[in-house]
């Protein structure tokens, strides 16, 4: 039926595509035969549909004929189905009431027996007249845009999008769970291959953030929850109590004076000590002291107090309470970063008991000239210089058996870098690099590594270390050099372990907020790993450094600068076009039993528990149908692919 | 010779691009199967699958993306769960269960098309015709029991 309630009338066109159909099937019988068949009004066939006299042949015909719905018999749909949706509107009906049928890659093309292919060509073209005479004529579903960003994470990839997409002239909401932002990346020493020093780099990036007048930087804050769909989402924040207000306290740094009570610095990996009272590291922004209340004492001024008591300004506040801040974004970028992988992981090598074991973002602290020791190597032990050091690659990595089957990518640099620098701190001490292959691909990379062989003395082994003891004030190192087949037991005095990178701690629980897909070893998964590497699955969703998988700073800050670049193609668009074909709810037949809601990937149907129905997101629904199939009373039906329609054209391919 | 008539439901990403470049590499194979395009193969209730075998279908291939890849996240892995079962029932009610089958065939996969409709189509020669007449039963049938 067309609208009018009349019968449809439909036209069919079959196509020669010179002689690529032509030559196997008999178009002039094809169409011929449905002609005669219900529905169909008018059929002809023509040498190329495609060119410009074939599709004015179709929009004059749907003209002429007064046509409701078209099957052009042809190639695929993924050639020409736009092109003759097109036709469709400019001869003035829904580009729904087109239907393809492909007689061309799914028959003329692997058939040689004409007789056969004909008649299967007509049974195709006969179960798109069925198909498309229940097709509806669909609009599609258009939606607006809140053109504002959420950043979660605010280390060197989430400062990247932000400023990229606050300098496309969009505002952003920069959300950071720790109390400064930046990132592990200020905590680095130098960085490879340059050998610039990280903080340099860093700090200037990370003031252009703060003063940015379209970035509200929130720092110790976590997003509590998210909900709503591409263009239109609302988020809660969940701002954590600093107890300091931000702009009254002027760092004069008496409050840490006083504070009682001294706990390990996360900052500085644990290897010195703040207090309770603490700003993260000089250059945090926002400049503030934050009061971590899991280590005061107690905010009663009974059990303590002192910081109160000197603050001059009266920053400190121990009234403050935990705030949920109410916003609303049309996308977000997911830059929540990476963990190493914790040495207990790995008790051969005892870092968990030794002191002079350490992880890597532990030896970037010794080695940073902010770091504990000022920058000169020294080992947390008793503070000698180590004057053997042995750099163990791959703890955790590339060992599917036991630890993380994936290759952290950046190790190789970075124990590179580490050999050098210590040599060039200890000039006269011995580096020995411990790996099962090197992997240098990157920009000035391999020559990097050759500089730590050939200039500075490393001396790399190819094997794996078994064991580490402690002897003395010696740890000994046992292992293996796979190319020499020979066994290694070597006196050092320090170690450091290039720990696996790994999903930061806890993130899990803010994924499942998010409702993104992550993969196989809890890295955010993309949408394509080739054509769509900075999107999620989940529309309006976009992820950006080594939340997504171990990377290096330059690629993590492409990386960012493309999902910022994606949100700004969201953002230009005037409004948002949705597919139509999705799967609707019959309310009349839909009992409210709720199968289809846990069957959609997208969270698109919930119930409405006021009618006692389901209800279904439209822009969200992506039409996949699962939930279609899974309706046990029929009421969820896909648009234009309907089960009645799937009943009549598999019977249109199998009767007569 | 018999020649079994198949309906393939195969999903709009992954088996119909696949069977769209067996065309465009001009494989041959049998022409005993038509395609009916879903957008995923999670779409495929097996009621449609019943349907096809009522209207004389010898023979139900269904095509999704590998696991893993699916376009919709794990409409496939639907399917596979729903074929499985759903096989079980073919069997109760006395359908060959290999009469439905199930295979990935990703975009790039025109050959693994050409190969899984072939042997398809043999197994199906192989089983002989679907004859509906005879899963019905008769007053003989009941009274044996």
């Amino acid at each position: 039926m067309n609208g009018n309630g009349k019968k449809k009338r439909i036209g069919v066109f079959v196509c020669h595509c010179g002689v690529n159909i032509a030559s196997v099937v008999d178009v002039e019988r094809v169409a011929k035969e449905l002609a005669s068949y219900p529905g169909v009004v008018f059929s002809t066939d023509y040498v190329y549909m495609c060119s410009d006299p074939g599709q004015k042949l179709i929009l004059d015909t749907i003209k002429e004929q007064q046509l409701d719905a078209a099957i052009i018999s042809a190639c695929s749909p993924t050639l020409h189905e736009k092109t003759f949706q097109n036709v469709a509107k400019l001869a003035g009906i829904s580009p729904y009431q087109i239907e393809i049928a492909n007689i061309r890659e799914q028959d003329s093309w692997v058939h040689s027996d004409k007789e056969r292919a004909t008649e299967k060509a007509i049974r195709i073209v006969k179960s798109m007249v069925e198909k498309v005479l229940q097709n509806e004529s669909l609009e599609p579903i258009k939606v607006g845009i809140n053109r504002r960003a959420l950043v979660i994470g605010a280390g060197i990839s989430g400062l990247q999008a932000a400023l990229d997409i606050a300098d496309h002239g969009y505002e952003v909401l920069l959300v950071e769970r720790n109390p400064s932002i930046g990132g592990h990346m200020i905590q680095l020493s130098e960085t490879f291959p340059t050998l610039d020093c990280s903080q340099c780099i860093m700090t200037p990036k990370m003031v252009e953030v703060s003063r940015h007048p379209n970035i509200r930087i929130m720092t110790y804050c976590e997003v509590e929850s998210v909900s709503g769909f591409v263009g239109n989402f609302k988020v809660n924040i969940k701002k954590k109590p600093r107890y300091v207000n931000e702009t009254l306290c002027n760092l004069c740094g008496e409050c840490e004076k006083v504070c009682p009570q001294v706990v390990q610095d996360e900052f500085n990996m644990g290897l010195s000590f703040r207090k309770a009272i603490y700003m993260p590291f000089p250059q945090a922004i926002p400049a503030t002291y934050t009061l971590d209340i899991d280590n005061c004492l107690g905010l009663l001024p009974i059990r303590c107090g002192k910081c109160k008591d000197v603050c001059d300004v009266n920053a400190i506040d121990y009234d403050q309470q935990e705030e949920i801040i109410e916003e609303e974004v049309g996308a977000v970028v997911v830059a929540t970063g990476y963990d190493l992988y914790t040495m207990d992981h790995l008790g051969e090598y005892g870092g968990e008991k030794y002191e002079d074991v350490v992880n890597g973002l532990e030896f970037e602290r010794i080695l940073s000239a902010s770091g504990p020791t000022g920058g000169v190597v020294r080992r947390p032990s008793d503070g000698k210089v180590p004057k053997n050091i042995v750099f163990i690659q791959c703890c955790g990595s590339r060992d599917p058996e036991n630890h993380n089957p994936y290759c952290s990518k950046i190790c190789c640099m970075y124990t590179a870098k580490h050999a050098m620098l210590y040599k060039h701190r200890v000039p006269d001490g011995n580096a020995t690099v411990f790996y099962i292959d090197i992997r240098t691909g990157g920009k000035a990379f391999e020559e990097f590594y050759q500089r730590a062989i050939d200039e500075e003395e490393v001396l790399y082994i190819r094997g794996k270390v078994s064991k580490i003891i402690k002897e003395g004030d010696k740890l000994i190192v046992w292992g293996s050099d796979t190319l020499t087949g020979k066994k290694i037991e070597m006196e050092a005095d320090m170690v450091v372990l290039a720990m696996s990178m790994v999903k930061t701690e806890g993130v899990e629980d803010l994924l499942k907020k998010l409702k993104i897909a992550v993969d196989a070893n809890g890295w955010l998964a993309e949408a394509h790993p080739k054509l769509r590497p900075v999107e999620s699955l989940n529309a309006g969703f976009y992820l950006a450094g080594c939340a997504h998988g171990p990377k290096d700073i330059p690629e993590t800050v492409s990386q960012a600068s493309a999902a910022a670049a994606k949100v700004g193609d969201l953002f230009a668009q005037e409004e948002l076009i949705h597919e139509p074909t999705i799967v609707p709810v019959n309310e009349d037949l839909c009992s409210g039993c709720g199968i289809c809601i846990p069957v959609c990937p997208y969270n698109a149907r919930s119930l409405d528990l006021e009618k006692k129905v389901v209800k279904v997101n439209e822009v969200l629904c992506e039409g996949c149908g699962a939930c279609a199939a899974a309706c046990p009373s029929g009421a969820a039906q896909q648009r234009n692919l309907t089960d009645d329609q799937i009943f009549s054209m598999v019977k249109a391919m199998l009767k007569g | 010779m018999f020649e079994p008539k198949i309906i393939c439901f195969i999903c709009n990403w992954c088996t119909y691009a696949g069977a769209d470049l067996a065309g465009t590499s001009r494989m041959e194979y049998v022409p005993n199967g038509i395609n009916l395009r879903v957008m995923c193969s999670s779409r495929i209730d097996p009621q449609h699958i019943l349907h096809a075998f009522k209207q004389g279908a010898d023979g139900v291939l269904m095509g999704g993306c590998h696991p893993g890849d699916c376009h919709y996240v794990e409409g496939n892995y639907k399917t596979l769960r729903r074929v499985i079962l759903f096989k079980r029932m073919l069997e109760d009610l006395g359908i060959d269960k290999d009469r439905l089958r199930l295979e990935w065939i990703s975009a790039a996969e025109g050959k693994k098309f050409v190969k899984v409709m072939n042997e398809f189509a043999e197994k199906i020669r192989a089983l002989g015709p679907m004859n509906l007449d005879r899963l019905t039963l008769t007053k003989e049938d009941v009274s044996h029991e």
